[in-house]
C-alpha cells in the first residue's frame, strides 16, 4: 500500500524539483500521446521544446517569438500570483487585460496625430488605470457584499469582450480604414510605437516592464511587510487578522496590481505585436498566465522562468502544428498535461510517499 | 512468566509501538484490576493515547501482548473492543448537532434496539447512574457535560468490564466533574474497571485507586494517588523537579486596562454576544476569569485585541479610548494579547518561527523600517524569544507546524511577553502544555506582572487562576460574574460562579 506521510515542514529540494519532474512527465506523457496520433514523439518533443530556438531556418525567427509571447504572460502571472499568495483567485486576468488595451490604446487615439514623447507614457498610465479600474469591480464588490471574486472577475471577461467588439467597430475604428474593424494602427505612429528595444531579440518596453515586475515583486514578497502580510493572509487568514492585516485593504491592493499589470500588459501589446485594437485583440495570455503563475510556484523567478517555457510550448506548438501536422487540439492537450501534472506532483513538496503497510491511526 | 492474579482484568505486557523518528510506546505493562479506577498520567506526548489507541483497538501494537480475564486479547479494530468489553469516551465528541440523544446513542451501536426500547434503555441507564439525559432532546441544544453524558450512556449501553476515559473533566463544571465523579464510582463499585486519562492531579488524588505514570514512551512509576502529593506524581511524569510559580506580593497600581459595559452581537451563529461587561485591570495585578468554553472567552478576546473593533468608549487602555483602533494600534498603545488556538490565528503554521516573530513584534520592537523587514533584528528577536522561554527547537528557521503544541505556546506567549507589554491578554496560556512548561508560562505572567503589567488570564484551567490571579471572575454566555479576590474563594462559589447564578447565591452564602 502506498501511503502520503505529511512532512514536519515543507521540503525546499522538492519545491525546486516537482516544475522540473513535472516537465519531465509531461515529455513522457505528451511523447506517448504523440506516438498515438501517429506522430514519432522524439520529433514532437524536439520540434515542440528544441527547434523554436535552435532550428537552423526557424530559430531566426522564432527566437523572438518567446520573449514577445513570455512578456505578457510574465507581467500578468507577476500581479496575479500576489494574489493567490493572499487567497485572493482572479481569473479575470484576460479582461483587465482587454480593458488596459482598450483605454490606453483610447488614451493614445484622443490625441492623434499629434507627436510628442509624452504620449506613449501616458498610454502606459491609461492602460494601467484601464486593468485597474476593472479589476477594482469585482474587488470593491468583494468587499463591500461579499461576492465571490473568481466569478464575478470571470464573468467580466466576457463583458470584457464584448466591449471589445464594440469599440474595434465603433468607437476606436480607423476612420480612413475602408469601413473594416480595428482601430488605426498604433505600432506605425511614431508617437505610440512600442518597438524593440534592441533589434532581433523581441526585447519590447513590456518585456522590460516585466522583468522589472519580477524583481519588484520579488523584493515586495520578501522583504516587505506589506508582501508579508500578503503571505501572511494566505497562509492563515486568521492569524492576519490577529497581526492586524486588514482583510479588504489586502483584497484592494492584490486586485488592483494584478489589475494594472494586466492592463500595462494590453498596452504594451496594443502599440506593439498587435499593433491594433480590434476583434480578435483577446489572445488568451490573460488565462494562460494562471497556469504561468502556478508553474512558477507563485515566486517571482519560478514565474519568469515559467513563462518562458510556456512561451516555449506555444510558438513550439505552432511549429509542430505547421511542420509535424498535428492536430492544435494535441498541442492544448500538451499544455493541459503541464499544469496537471504540476498540481498533481505538488504534493511531494509536503507529503512524503511511503510504501508499505498502512494502519489506521 | 507471572499468571493472572485472580481480579486482574486486563494485562498489557511489553507494548512497544514506534512510529517514524520516535518510539510512542517502549515496553509498557501493567495491570488493570477488575472494578478499580487505574489513572494513566503523563505529559503530553508522553504516549498515553497511543497507549489507549492500542487497548482499543486503533493502533496494532509492533511488540508485546494483552490479555483480557486471562485470555489473549488482541483487537484488530475499535468493534472488536467493544465486543470484548472495553469501551471509550473520547476527549472529542463525535455526535451530530441535528439528530436527537436517542439517535446519536443507536449510531454508535453495532445492533441499536428499536427506537422505543432504547429511549426506555438511555433513561433506565441515565437514572441508574445519575446522568440526568433525556433522549428525545437535540443534541445541538445539550452543554458540553451533557455531550459527554451522551457519550457515556452509549458506552454503559453496551455493559463494558472496562471503561477509558480520555480526559473527561476538560469541558465540565466543578458541580458536573462531582457528578461525573459520582457516576464513575458508582461504575466502580459495580465491578466496572475505568482507565481514566487526565494531568489535573488533584482530581486523581481524589478519584483513582492506582496510578501509572508513562514518561517518553516508557513506564516510569505506579503509585497510589490517595498516598502521593500531586507535586510528587508531577515530578515523577516531567522526570525532575521544577518550581512552582513563586508568589508575588505587590500592591495594584493605576488603572492600565478598563473595560466599560461591553456589548457586542455574536460574531456568528456559533458565537456567543458579549453582555455588559465591565472590569478593570491595575498595573501589577493579575485578573483571571473562568468558565466553560462557549460562554464569550473568544468573543472578549477579538474584542480586547483588535480584531473586532467594539463600540466607542467601551475599552479604554492607559485612560485612552482604543475601542475603534485595530491591533496594532493597541499593540503601539502598549496592549499585546495571545488567542487560544496558537496554530492558524497565533502563529502561521507554514512560516518559520523568524516570519512568526514578524507577526505580533514588527512594529514594537522595530523589526521593521519604512516598511521594510528587517530580517536580521527578527531573526535576533525570534532566538531570544526562543532561548528566554525554553523553546525546544533547531532553530528559528523552523515551521511553526514542526514544534509540539507546549513548546509553541512557549514561543507565542515568549512573544508577548518579551516586548514587555503595558497590557498582556492572555486565553489559555497553558492549555495542552506540559507540566513543567505551564510552570514556566505562568512564572513568566506573574514577573511580568511583578514589572507592573496589567495581566487578564482567561482560562479554563481552575487551579491555575487560583495559582497565579488575585481577582477572579467568570463568564457565563457572555456575563461577567462580579469579581472577587481569589484569596476569598472555594470551589463552590466558582462553580455557582461559571453556572450563572453568581451575585444571588454567592450573597446568600457569605450572609
Amino acid at each position: 500500500m502506498i501511503r502520503l506521510e505529511k512532512r514536519p515542514q515543507p521540503s525546499k529540494a522538492w519545491t525546486v524539483a516537482t516544475p522540473i519532474l513535472a516537465v519531465i512527465l509531461t515529455m513522457l506523457f505528451g511523447g506517448i500521446m504523440f506516438g498515438l496520433i501517429g506522430t514519432s514523439p522524439f520529433e514532437a518533443i524536439r520540434t515542440i521544446f528544441w527547434d523554436p530556438l535552435f532550428h537552423p531556418q526557424f530559430a531566426a525567427f522564432s527566437r523572438p517569438q518567446l520573449l514577445v509571447k513570455a512578456g505578457p504572460l510574465i507581467l500578468i502571472a507577476i500581479g496575479l500570483s500576489i494574489g493567490f499568495r493572499a487567497g485572493i483567485w482572479n481569473i479575470g486576468a484576460e479582461g483587465q487585460y482587454i480593458m488596459g488595451a482598450i483605454c490606453g490604446a483610447a488614451a493614445g487615439l484622443a490625441l492623434y496625430p499629434m507627436e510628442s514623447v509624452l504620449i506613449l507614457p501616458l498610454m502606459i498610465v491609461a492602460g494601467a488605470l484601464g486593468g485597474w479600474g476593472w479589476a477594482m469591480i469585482p474587488a470593491l464588490l468583494k468587499v463591500r457584499f461579499g461576492t465571490n471574486e473568481i466569478l464575478v472577475s470571470l464573468m467580466l471577461v466576457y463583458v470584457a469582450e464584448n466591449l471589445l467588439a464594440s469599440v474595434s467597430s465603433g468607437l476606436l475604428r480607423n476612420p480612413e480604414g475602408m469601413g473594416f474593424p480595428g482601430s488605426r494602427n498604433l505600432s506605425q505612429w511614431s508617437s505610440s510605437q512600442n518597438l524593440e528595444l534592441i533589434p532581433g531579440t523581441g526585447m519590447h518596453l513590456g518585456v522590460l516592464t516585466a522583468f522589472i515586475a519580477v524583481i519588484l515583486a520579488y523584493v515586495l514578497l520578501t522583504r516587505h511587510i506589506q508582501g508579508y502580510n500578503i503571505r501572511l493572509t494566505g497562509e492563515a487568514a486568521r492569524a492576519a487578522k490577529f497581526a492586524g492585516v486588514s482583510p479588504a485593504r489586502t483584497i484592494l491592493f492584490c486586485l488592483g496590481l494584478a489589475g494594472a499589470l494586466a492592463g500595462m500588459a494590453g498596452l504594451f501589446e496594443v502599440t506593439g505585436p498587435a499593433g491594433q485594437v480590434s476583434i480578435d485583440f483577446g489572445s488568451g495570455y490573460g488565462f494562460t498566465a494562471i497556469i504561468v503563475a502556478f508553474l512558477g510556484r507563485l515566486h517571482p523567478v519560478g514565474i519568469l522562468l515559467a513563462g518562458l517555457l510556456m512561451a516555449l510550448t506555444y510558438i513550439g506548438g505552432e511549429l509542430a502544428q505547421l511542420m509535424l501536422g498535428v492536430p492544435g487540439a494535441s498541442i492544448q492537450l500538451f499544455q493541459g498535461m503541464l499544469l496537471f501534472f504540476l498540481l498533481g506532483v505538488d504534493v511531494l513538496t509536503n507529503y512524503r510517499v511511503r510504501i508499505g503497510k498502512g494502519e489506521l491511526a | 512468566m507471572s499468571s493472572n492474579t485472580p481480579d486482574d482484568l486486563l494485562r498489557l505486557s511489553g507494548l512497544t509501538k514506534a512510529y517514524p523518528g520516535v518510539v510512542a510506546n517502549d515496553e509498557v505493562s501493567f495491570d488493570i484490576r477488575e472494578g478499580e479506577i487505574h489513572a494513566l498520567l503523563g505529559e503530553n506526548g508522553a504516549g498515553k493515547s497511543t497507549l489507549v489507541k492500542m487497548i482499543y483497538g486503533l493502533v496494532k501494537p509492533d511488540k508485546g501482548s494483552m490479555t483480557l480475564r486471562g485470555a489473549p486479547y488482541a483487537p484488530s479494530e475499535p468493534s472488536a473492543a467493544r465486543k470484548a468489553g472495553v469501551a471509550m469516551v473520547f476527549q472529542h465528541f463525535s455526535l451530530f448537532d441535528a439528530l436527537d440523544v436517542a439517535e446519536n446513542v443507536a449510531l454508535g451501536m453495532e445492533n441499536p434496539p428499536p427506537r422505543r426500547d432504547l429511549a426506555r434503555q438511555i433513561r433506565e441507564v441515565s437514572e441508574t447512574y445519575g446522568l440526568p439525559l433525556d433522549p428525545a432532546r437535540t443534541v445541538g441544544t445539550l452543554s458540553a457535560g451533557e455531550r459527554q453524558r451522551v457519550e457515556i450512556i452509549r458506552c454503559l449501553l453496551q455493559e463494558p468490564r472496562l471503561l477509558i476515559m480520555d480526559e473527561p473533566t476538560s469541558v465540565l463544571t466543578p458541580q458536573e466533574v462531582e457528578i461525573l465523579f459520582e457516576t464513575l464510582r458508582k461504575l466502580k463499585s459495580e465491578g466496572t474497571a475505568i482507565l481514566y486519562i487526565s494531568h489535573k492531579l488533584e482530581e486523581i488524588r481524589t478519584l483513582c485507586d492506582h496510578a501509572t505514570i508513562l514518561r517518553l514512551g516508557k513506564k516510569v512509576a505506579t503509585c497510589t494517588p490517595s498516598e502521593t502529593t500531586a507535586r510528587a506524581m508531577a515530578e515523577m511524569m516531567v522526570g525532575s523537579s521544577f518550581a512552582a510559580p513563586a508568589a508575588k506580593h505587590t500592591t495594584p497600581g493605576e488603572v492600565l486596562l478598563r473595560v466599560d459595559n461591553l456589548t457586542m452581537p455574536a460574531p456568528g451563529a456559533f458565537g456567543t454576544p458579549l453582555r455588559g461587561i465591565s472590569f478593570e485591570v491595575r498595573a501589577g495585578e493579575v485578573l483571571g476569569f473562568g468558565g466553560v468554553a462557549g460562554n464569550g472567552q473568544d468573543e472578549l478576546l477579538l474584542a480586547l485585541s483588535g480584531e473586532r473593533t467594539t463600540p466607542r468608549g467601551t475599552i479604554w487602555v492607559k485612560g485612552a479610548d482604543v475601542s475603534r483602533d485595530g491591533p496594532v494600534a493597541r499593540r503601539a498603545a502598549g496592549c499585546l494579547t495571545a488567542p487560544e488556538e496558537r496554530l492558524g490565528h497565533a502563529a502561521a503554521p507554514n512560516m518559520s518561527l523568524t516570519e512568526n516573530a514578524v507577526l505580533t513584534a514588527g512594529r514594537r520592537q522595530g523589526l521593521v523600517k519604512n516598511g521594510f523587514i528587517n530580517w536580521k533584528r527578527a531573526d535576533g528577536f525570534a532566538g531570544d524569544v526562543i532561548e528566554r522561554f525554553d523553546v525546544r527547537t533547531p532553530g528559528t528557521h523552523v515551521a511553526a507546524r514542526a514544534l509540539s503544541g507546549g513548546n509553541l505556546q512557549k514561543f507565542v506567549i515568549g512573544r508577548e511577553v518579551a516586548q514587555n507589554p503595558d497590557i498582556l491578554v492572555v486565553n489559555q496560556p497553558t492549555w495542552g502544555v506540559d507540566a513543567a512548561a505551564a510552570a514556566a508560562i505562568r512564572q513568566a505572567l506573574l514577573d511580568l506582572a511583578s514589572k507592573g503589567a496589567a495581566i487578564l488570564v482567561v482560562s479554563q484551567d481552575l487551579d491555575e487562576l487560583l495559582e497565579i490571579a488575585d481577582r477572579f471572575g467568570a463568564l457565563n454566555e457572555g456575563r461577567l460574574s462580579s469579581l472577587k479576590p481569589v484569596a476569598d474563594l472555594n470551589m463552590e462559589e466558582i462553580g455557582l460562579m461559571m453556572g450563572g447564578a453568581h451575585d444571588m447565591e454567592v450573597a446568600h452564602v457569605e450572609a
